[in-house]
This record gives C-alpha cells, structure tokens and sequence, in this order.
C-alpha cells in the first residue's frame, strides 16, 4: 500500500468562514425607502384665510398633457429650478420686510423675502404621477440650492452644505454631541428660506 | 526507479469536506442578512419614479405603506387596465385608504402613533387624479405626514 500523502488540514477553514462572514455582515447595508416627504394641510377650513400678495406667490401649473407652466408662462421642466430660485431669492421688500442676506435682483414685482414666498403647485387629474414627481423634485432642489448657500456662506468651519448636514442630523450613527451642535444651525437656515410648497387640490371636472 | 511507481500506484488523497457546512452556514447567513422581507406581494405595476432630493424614511415601524398603479400582468384579465390602489394584500377603492390607515395606525405603538407617515409607493404612469383621491382620503383620517418613494435618480429618467 501506498503512502498517504497527509491531508490538507482544514481546521481553520472554519474560521475563515467566520472571518467572510463577519466581513458581509459588517458591509452589507439594508436597502432602505427613500423618498420626497411632505406635509398635507389639515382638512379643517380656514374660515378666514389670510391675504397673501401676488407678487409672492410662484404658480406652477403642470396640465393633463404634462405642459408645466410657471406663472402663467410655459416652461421646460430644466428651467423651473433656475425660476424658483430667481423667485424665492428676489427680495424686493423695503423697510421691514427688507431680505438683507438675498442675492436675487430685488424686483419689486417679484416676491418681497424667502419668508413670505409661497410656491403654488397645482396639477390636473390626468397629470402623469411621474411628471409631477419631477416637479416637485425641481422645487425642492431650489429650496436645497438657496439652503445650502446660506448655510456655507455662515458656517463655513462646517466644511459641509445644508443637505449633508440635514442627513448628518437624521443619520441614527451621529452622536448626540454632534446633533445639538447641528440643531440650532439647521433650524435657522430653514427660517431663513422656509420651505412654503403648498399643492393646491386640482382642478374638479 | 522503484521510488516512481509507488507515487503511481498511490490514489488521489479525497479532498476533505470538513468545511463545507461552514461555507453553506456562512452563505445561509449572509443571505438572511441581506435579504430584505417584502411584507406584501405587489399586484400593481410598480415603476417608481425618480428624483435626487430624496430623504430617507422613517425606521419601518413608523411607515404605513400604500401602493398603487396598473394591476400586473397577472391581474389584467381580471381586473381591467385601470389605475388601482393596493393595500396589504389586496386591491381597494379610494374610501378604503381611510379605514386602512386608521387600521393600521391602531395596530402600532401608542408612543409611534402620532409620528406615523404614510409611504405611497406609485407608479410613475399614474394619473394623478388617483393620488389626489388618496391625499384627500389621508387629510380626513388627519394623516398628514406623506412620502413620495422615489428611486434615486436624475428626473430625465423619468421620461
């Protein structure tokens, strides 16, 4: 009989199985949803609503074949966060409603500060879900492009924009230390441009 | 010369299959890891649309799910091509979303259930007639809080 050649010990096969395996689970990342939130308004009526000028209000209109028009003007869907913008960053009020850290052209036939503008968005019933999508994709990045202006031309020490430091804030991994640090910087930017998107209800038939 | 034939003669030394429960174990927990449970089987179309300013959801406890778009293609015979609305496992009507929702918001935690939103998962082809039936719906039950799922994503893909 011929000698065995010794077999190949396999008793730290084992550990490298567990070493892969840790290594998986370190990385791996549950997909999670994301998404544009929103708040609806509450069902009660408003008895009295208030007075609201036209100059500070943005119309975005999308009808049923998809056609965005935007203060009455029709509009490429590339061109809408440039407007809204222009719009949210006018700052034509004097006095007391003077906007001292807009950059906007300060026209007096546009919105007075970002704390008065309200972006109007109304949609038709046969409006394509995914166009309206878009929309307000558009509109949120102009609030995001305005925000994160603000918050690097104040905090500049942060090295960072307003969306990464909102996603810092809301990430479970960030020390509380870090997140009462954030908290006040953030909520000031957001009183400086609130976000005011108000969906109207569409058009009955 | 007698030293070759002996290794001839020798047979292939049988590869050892001592690790191999390791490698399926290690397999088998990788998969329950990564694999994300679908609570509900979808009987709609569900193309999200995209958009890049996207924030990510609430922990899945606190998420109310509503899903709508064209019933699949299994379900056209039956159910027609229309726009329809899904909720848990089975297709609804507009005043359906209502009760649905206060349903739900019953089964959670007392302490979770004023810091509910509500996720609607649509399809990008909808009309949004639908989606405006469904926010109606959601103002009347007071659930205010909503997410639009998206994918991420440039809004060009979404023509």
């Amino acid at each position: 009989m011929a000698r065995k050649s010794p077999e190949v010990n396999a008793g730290s096969m084992a550990d490298i199985a567990f070493l892969l395996l840790i290594f998986f689970l370190v990385t791996t990342t549950i997909e999670t949803d994301s998404g544009i939130n929103r708040k609806l308004p509450p069902m009660d009526e408003i008895i009295d609503p208030p007075v609201i000028k036209e100059r500070n209000i943005f119309t975005v209109v999308v009808n049923k074949n998809n056609m965005i028009l935007v203060e009455e003007k029709l509009m490429d869907l590339s061109d809408v966060r440039s407007s809204a913008v222009k719009f949210l960053d006018n700052g034509g009020g004097v006095g007391e409603e003077e906007c001292t850290y807009c950059e906007g052209e300060k026209d007096r036939s546009s919105s007075d500060n970002p704390e008065k503008a309200i972006i109007s968005l109304k949609n038709d019933r046969e409006t394509d879900y995914k166009v309206y999508i878009s929309v307000q994709n558009e509109l949120v990045a102009a609030y995001n492009e305005l925000r994160d202006r603000e918050f690097t031309k104040k905090f500049p020490n942060d090295r960072m924009t307003f969306v990464e430091a909102n996603k810092m804030y809301s990430d479970p991994r960030t020390s509380v230390k870090v997140k009462t640090s954030l908290k006040p910087k953030l909520d000031e930017i957001k009183k400086m441009f609130p976000q005011k998107l108000s969906e109207a209800e569409p058009n009955k038939k | 010369m007698s030293k070759f034939k002996k290794k001839k003669g020798g047979e292939l030394p049988a590869i050892s299959t001592a690790s191999l429960p390791d490698i399926v174990f290690m397999l088998l927990f990788f998969f329950m890891v990564a694999t994300v449970m679908r609570d509900n089987t979808l009987m709609v179309e569900n193309k999200l649309p995209a958009a890049d300013q996207v924030q990510k959801l609430d922990k899945k406890d606190r998420v109310i799910y509503i899903y709508a778009g064209k019933p699949s293609s299994r379900y056209k015979t039956k159910y027609g091509n229309q726009a329809k609305i899904q909720l848990n496992d089975k297709f609804s009507v507009v005043s359906d979303v209502g009760a649905y929702v206060l349903a739900e918001r019953a089964t959670k935690r007392e302490e979770l259930q004023n810091v509910l939103t509500t996720a609607l998962k649509v399809d990008g082809e909808t009309n949004m007639g639908l989606i405006s039936d469904i926010k109606q719906e959601l103002r009347k039950v007071n659930a205010l809080k909503i997410n639009y799922t998206t994918r991420i994503g440039n809004y060009s893909q979404n023509y």
